[in-house]
């Protein structure tokens, strides 16, 4: 015997009045016409649908919020909304002396944070004109490029997590331990080291960092094949990521992209090469380009910078010079400790810089340098306090995210996630 | 980064053009700005992006500065790149605060360099700087009914009530109309 249900869905001839109560709450569709299926088949067509994906989705990578107009599958329009987790860095930086803006601005980009140092310290030296000694440059360079593998390694790892090969994740976050295991020794702490001063670095490298260093650079090229190994004769990883999220490099300049996505399209644009600071002039590395810009070259890209920061990381080994790792400026850097005991001007400079902190004269610079992500810009004001008046980020995970729309554009939704993820914006630096 | 006579020549050959239009130039620790006012900036960075000889074509950042008790007291800076010839140039768009409850006005530079959408949106969200012309000025990381901008120098830091469950019938507003 037929239950009730089964005999409301056979017979579809039935009117409203006739199934009585039992009718309300059921669509139109449902109720009028044939056959139900059909009548939701031919309007699924013709209209867009909004979603929401965020803020709190994992695959945003952060807590971004997308709105996206569907129509079926496809992306028709995709709007950003994002300012969830800004915490007015900027304008915290404004109420602080010069040398404590630095543990601030390596929290905007939480993975690039010697990036973040090195943009503001940059800046702040060139306002001042200071020198740093040489050792103090290779040394910068040093952890520079250990940051970045160490941050390549997340978005590579994450990546391929939202295309669901999970070991990936792990063994990239090996690697990553690894790398902050190191900065642990040198600086002592894991991340957010605030190793970079304005003048040099805090201190020198401990005994044996440079062997536990070397270790590393042995056994990560073994890694990144494994990594490649891993995903490049991955069939699902290779239809997923080739020829997906293409956007001409004509474009991916007008909207003032820069790094691997600029890279993976064919621009060999990259501020290490073409304006050298620190020591990059002096070693030794290429830059890996793409040729069409989907996600695969993005990948690739990525990985073969893995590789020349590596070698960057042995050349500065190799090559780091003797001598101070800060510069010998007692109006600027902190006296060395042995010397408060028995130097009454040493006392009295210690005291000045960690009191009111060191005065910049006024002026104002943009002092750019190339992050994981592309180009960091800091922008200072110095009005001659020991304050700055204002202290801006380009942020490259803010502006590349612009690009996001026209890498998803007529593509399908479950390719938006993977075009996000080899964006690789880090929420913590667009919202600043 | 053109040297300080590039600059000037740069300067000269935008007030053939436009008459007017670069008010001073500086040039600090080597890098180079031009300083203009609120009404040439479309036509100071259309030429420099398009003229043959400059083709400043990349904007790689844009951002604003308070700088109270100057006046002028606004500025937008648009920090400008020739890729080819890795120079940087920067153009200052200095902008009078119109007082009162009225917001400081310039041009968007959007339909020349698209990449500028994000930038005047973030300006315009902490400095109240209103860009015409923009296709979506909205405030973007501060939430969207918030009042203020807060990153003039004149906005105090801290004084918002932390809400707590022990307070949040002290604090006006929040759970009783007043």
């Amino acid at each position: 015997m037929a239950t009730p249900t089964d005999d409301r869905i056979a017979d579809t001839t039935r009117t409203v009045e006739e199934m009585g109560r039992d009718a309300i709450g059921r669509t139109e569709a449902q109720v009028i016409g044939t056959s139900p299926i059909e009548r939701t088949a031919l309007e699924r067509e013709e209209e867009l649908f909004t979603v929401n994906m965020g803020p709190h989705h994992p695959a945003t990578h952060g807590v971004l919020r997308l709105l996206v107009s569907l129509e079926g599958e496809v992306v028709r329009d995709l709007k950003p909304v994002m300012g969830y987790v800004h915490t007015g860095i900027e304008k915290s930086c404004e109420q602080k002396s010069y040398w404590k803006v630095i543990p601030f601005v390596e929290r905007m980009d939480y993975l690039s944070y010697y990036f973040n140092a090195e943009a503001f310290c940059g800046a702040v030296e060139k306002l001042l004109e200071l020198e740093i000694p040489p050792r103090a440059k290779w040394l910068r360079t040093l952890h520079l490029e250990l940051n970045r593998i160490s941050s390549h390694l997340v978005g590579l790892g994450t990546t391929a997590l939202d295309l669901g090969a999970i070991s990936m994740f792990w063994y990239c976050f090996r690697e990553r331990d690894t790398i902050l295991d190191l900065m642990e020794m040198s600086s002592g702490q894991r991340m957010h080291t605030r190793y970079f001063q304005v003048g040099g670095v805090i201190e020198d490298i401990p005994l044996g960092f440079e062997q536990k260093v070397r270790e590393f650079i042995a056994e990560m090229p073994e890694r990144i094949n494994q990594y490649a190994a891993l995903l490049d004769r991955n069939e699902i990883f290779l239809l997923r990521t080739k020829g997906v999220g293409i956007v001409s490099r004509e474009r991916l300049l007008e909207l003032g992209v820069t790094g691997p996505l600029l890279r993976a399209a064919g621009e060999p644009w990259d501020l290490r090469k073409v304006a050298p600071y620190l020591a990059y002039g002096e070693v030794e590395f290429d830059i890996p380009i793409g040729t069409t810009g989907d996600n695969y070259d993005r990948y690739k890209v990525r990985l073969q910078e893995m590789r020349e920061s590596v070698r960057i990381v042995e050349q500065c080994l190799d090559g780091l010079p003797e001598g101070p790792w800060i510069a010998d400026d007692r109006k600027v850097v902190l006296p060395p400790r042995h010397e408060l005991g028995t130097s009454m001007e040493a006392l009295i400079h210690h005291f000045k810089l960690v009191t009111e902190g060191f005065r910049v004269p006024p002026g104002e610079v943009y002092h750019p340098i190339e992050s994981p992500r592309g180009e960091l810009g800091c922008f200072v004001v110095a009005d001659g306090s020991a304050k700055p008046t204002r202290v801006h980020m380009r942020e490259p995970s803010f502006v590349n995210l612009q690009a996001l729309r026209d890498m998803c554009m007529d593509e399908y939704v479950a390719d938006m996630i993977c075009n996000l993820a080899m964006l690789d914006p880090i929420l913590g630096g667009i919202d600043r | 980064m053109p040297d300080a006579p590039g600059l000037e020549l740069i300067a000269h050959e935008i007030n053939t053009r436009h008459e007017g239009s670069v008010l001073g130039t500086t040039y600090d620790h080597e890098q180079a700005a031009l300083l203009i006012g609120p009404d040439s900036a479309l036509k100071v960075l259309r030429y420099l992006k398009e003229a043959p000889g400059q083709e400043y074509s990349f904007l790689a950042s844009l951002h604003a500065a308070d700088y109270l008790p100057r006046t002028p007291r606004f500025a937008v800076h648009y920090e400008l790149l020739n890729m080819a010839r890795v120079e940087r140039l920067r153009v200052k768009c200095l902008i009078e605060d119109p007082g009162e409850d009225r917001l400081p006005e310039t041009d968007s530079v959007t339909g020349i360099f698209p990449t500028a959408e994000f930038h005047e949106r973030e300006v315009y969200d902490f400095f109240g700087i209103v860009f015409r012309g923009h296709p979506d000025l909205r405030r973007i990381l501060m939430p969207e009914d918030y009042v203020g901008w807060p990153q003039r120098r004149d906005f105090p830091v801290g004084g918002d009530p932390v809400i707590f469950t022990n307070t949040e019938d002290e604090i006006p507003g929040w759970t009783k109309g007043s």
